[in-house]
């Protein structure tokens, strides 16, 4: 008999050493998120699964569940603090998703039409950061970068590469690729490596593939993202 | 070079009005006309502000990327611009021919646009000036005021449209924004039951289509005086016609008339369209005037659209629009037609082709297939023309290796139609403003005879058939004397301020 905690008024089993999320998704719970993935460490950055444990906020991506706990996650209040965030990341790219390759497919998208979000409500910045079109089959379009570090975790962590960084501090951070010349076309980077899999947006791009999958068999046009609660399927996939 | 009426003799003693849309989008339209004591006109001009720097933005983009984007150049016929893109971009892949399915598919995409487009701007914009006339009551003049008089006739324009936008939901997967066309073939063929669906409603859809031609044709024959002399001007025509002279939409090379009919070149290639078309820019107006280059500036403009088209074909290859067409070609007796208002007249024959078209296709089977992409030896340039419902429209890329686009022309339908639709705006001027009192049912003839081309102004999408008009009258320093403003909900008010 394994030990519950208590999610939105329901029974949540967890194995020791499980975070709130991890509990949650195995019990087929949604709880928002961008920068958790389920095979890499969590990262604990982007905030979206903010959960409130005994009143207090806490990511529940790195906290630990424990017996008894008191978890609010879909309340009012929290997904109002969850769309301010998204909101907040939409200004901060160029995400302009009638014309993006990754509409359908994105995590960001998804997440914002989950929380019910109407309006991007704050000022555009409107970066306008060149893209990086060097290498034979992948594009870097940094203007929609969200900062998730996941393909930095798994060029690290799985490709054993580190072919991408984070760099600067702040509302200066952007993603850069590790090689003297700052081009992609000069790393060992590979369509096969988990970092070219892994953006939940539409940043890391295979080349002359955009919009070969028509609109209403993309990844969030059957169910949105809390119908895809085992979440890998929807990383990873292509 | 300088038309009549294009510049006055001496500007500074006169007192200018401009017709301008409220809202400052792209792609708005504005008229100005200079006028003297006696209210005598002296100058007119139109002018439009295209949203040029797609040009540039488009610069740095990857090319798959394009034929999406590119639709939100114009909210009212993104298609166009989608299918026009994904031609250019399928030269650049070195692809000429598409798969059967993805031509089809494409066409069918195509036919679609063009039967909504053209409904939209007969039924919704333009029917309620031919109906009641162009300065009947201004509360009435609309497409309400349709429903209420005419409803069978509203309902089935009505529902034209929305039968247009179904065919491009399933095509191109939604009804604004789709992405079917990419560069190389098509996303998606239809499914049976899509297939089914639009089925179901196309016979229908053909027949109100027919009764749309006989509409615009009694409104014209009944009233010849005005029909065949309103804004009137003669000028060459120019369009992209299909194998054996047919009309086509979505394939061709180009061709173009005098204003006699006499073929000034045929079967031209438009990857070359830049050896004969030249575009004049000039210090008064954003849209540059194109015109074709062996006959130069002043003898070479031309127009586009459906009026150009359907007298440009050897015939139109399906038959209920071939017989309305050759009706059409006996009305004008055997000599070009170059009336203005004639454009809605075959603006309808267009639809029943589109109709007749779409028909066909549901009925062929490679609508359901799966070979959906064709491969090539990749390029570094590409043309893509197609006959958008406004006109010939022109979109032109260059790509770097790196898949990145470089260079992008476009020339689209209403530049194309730049100076012909300044010539026509001059005769209504002429002929109906000069020497009296300008009021709103006056200058909506200015409106008419713009609508008649069906520019690609965004204030006519936006307003739908209630242009919002700001009217000034300066005096010599350019100070406002007065001005008259007609409110989006088409109500027109006489004093200074009630437009803010
Ligand atoms: S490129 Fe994608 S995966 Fe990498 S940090 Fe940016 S958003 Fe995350
Ligand atoms: S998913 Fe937990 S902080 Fe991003």
């Amino acid at each position: 008999m394994s030990d519950t905690f208590t999610l939105d008024g329901r029974e949540i089993p967890f194995e020791p050493g499980q975070t709130i999320m991890q509990a949650a998704l195995a019990a087929g719970v949604y709880i928002p998120r961008l920068c958790y993935h389920p095979e890499f460490k969590p990262h604990g950055s982007c905030k979206l699964c903010t959960v409130k444990v005994n009143g207090r906020h806490t990511a529940s991506c790195t906290y630990k569940a424990a017996p008894g706990l008191q978890v609010e996650s879909n309340t009012e209040e929290l997904n109002t603090e969850r769309r301010t965030l998204v909101q907040m990341l939409f200004v901060e790219g160029n995400h302009f998703c009638p014309s993006c390759e990754k509409s359908g497919d994105c995590q960001l998208q998804a997440t914002a039409y989950e929380l019910g979000m109407m309006s991007p409500h704050f000022d555009h910045f409107f970066p306008d950061r060149p893209v990086d079109a060097s290498h034979p089959d992948l594009l870097l379009e940094f203007n929609r970068c969200i900062l998730c570090s996941l393909c930095v975790r798994a060029s690290r962590d799985v490709d054993r590469k580190n072919v991408f960084a984070l760099a600067g501090r702040g509302i200066h951070s952007h993603l850069i690729v590790n090689a003297a010349s700052g081009r992609l076309a000069d790393t060992n980077v590979a369509l096969e490596d988990k970092a070219v899999q892994v953006c939940p947006v539409g940043v890391i791009l295979k080349k002359r593939r955009g919009f070969a999958v028509p609109i209403g068999q993309r990844t969030y046009d059957a169910a949105p993202i809390s119908g895809h609660v085992q979440g890998s399927a929807s990383l990873t996939e292509e | 070079m300088s038309f009549n009426l294009e510049t006055a003799e001496n500007p500074e003693k006169l007192r200018r009005v401009a017709i301008d849309p409220v809202s400052r989008v792209e792609g708005h339209g504005k008229v100005t006309i200079l006028l003297d004591d006696q209210n005598k006109v002296h100058q007119v001009r139109l002018h439009i502000v295209e949203f040029r720097g797609f040009e540039r933005f488009i610069q740095g983009r990857p090319y798959w990327e394009v034929p999406v984007m590119v639709q939100r150049l114009c909210g009212i016929c993104p298609v166009s611009h989608h299918l026009a893109a994904a031609k250019a971009l399928d030269r650049v892949l070195g692809v000429r021919k598409l798969t059967p399915t993805a031509e089809k598919m494409r066409r069918l995409m195509h036919y679609g646009q063009m039967l909504q487009s053209h409904a939209l701007h007969f039924f919704h914009l333009s029917s309620p000036d031919l109906l009641f006339g162009f300065d009947s009551d201004v509360a009435r003049r609309n497409i309400v005021g349709v429903a209420e008089k005419y409803p069978e006739t509203a309902r089935k324009g009505i529902l034209l449209r929305k039968f247009g936008q179904e065919v491009i939901r399933h095509t191109a997967g939604k009804r604004v924004h789709g992405t079917g066309a990419i560069p190389g073939g098509v996303n998606k063929a239809l499914t049976v039951a899509e297939r089914d669906e639009l089925l179901k409603d196309i016979y229908h859809i053909v027949a109100w289509s027919r009764e749309a031609v006989h509409l615009a044709r009694e409104l014209h024959t009944s009233n010849p005086a005005l029909y065949n002399s309103f804004g009137i001007f003669r000028s060459n025509m120019m369009s992209i016609v299909g194998n054996n002279g047919d009309l086509d939409f979505y394939h061709g090379n180009l061709r173009a008339r005098d204003d006699n009919g006499g073929i000034i070149f045929d079967g031209v290639d438009y990857q070359g369209y830049n050896n004969i078309l030249e575009e004049e820019v000039k210090s008064w107006s954003y849209m540059k005037f194109p015109y074709i280059k062996s006959l130069g500036k002043d003898q070479g403009w031309y127009k586009v659209g459906p009026l150009a088209r359907v007298q440009n074909c050897n015939q139109i290859p399906t038959p209920l629009a071939e017989a309305e067409r050759r009706e059409f070609v006996d009305y004008a007796g055997g000599t070009p037609m170059h009336a203005p208002l004639a454009f809605h007249w075959t603006r309808m024959i267009e639809v029943l082709h589109a109709a007749e078209v779409i028909k066909d296709l549901l009925h062929d089977d490679d609508i359901l297939g799966s070979e959906l992409m064709t491969e090539g030896v990749r390029q570094q340039e590409g043309v893509g023309v197609i006959e958008a419902p406004r006109g010939t429209l022109f979109h032109h890329y260059q790509v770097d290796e790196n898949d990145l686009i470089t260079m992008c022309n476009l020339i689209v339908s209403t530049t194309n139609n730049n100076q012909a639709m300044n010539e026509a705006v001059r005769h209504v001027a002429r002929r109906y403003l000069h020497g009296k009192e300008i009021t709103e049912g006056l200058l909506n003839h200015i409106e008419v005879a713009i609508r008649a081309f069906d520019p690609c102004l965004s204030c006519a999408t936006h307003a739908l058939g209630k242009m919002p008009l700001e009217v000034e009258l300066l005096d010599a320093e350019g100070l406002p004397l007065d001005r008259l403003a007609k409110n989006g909900d088409g109500r027109f008010c006489a004093s200074l301020g009630l437009a803010d």
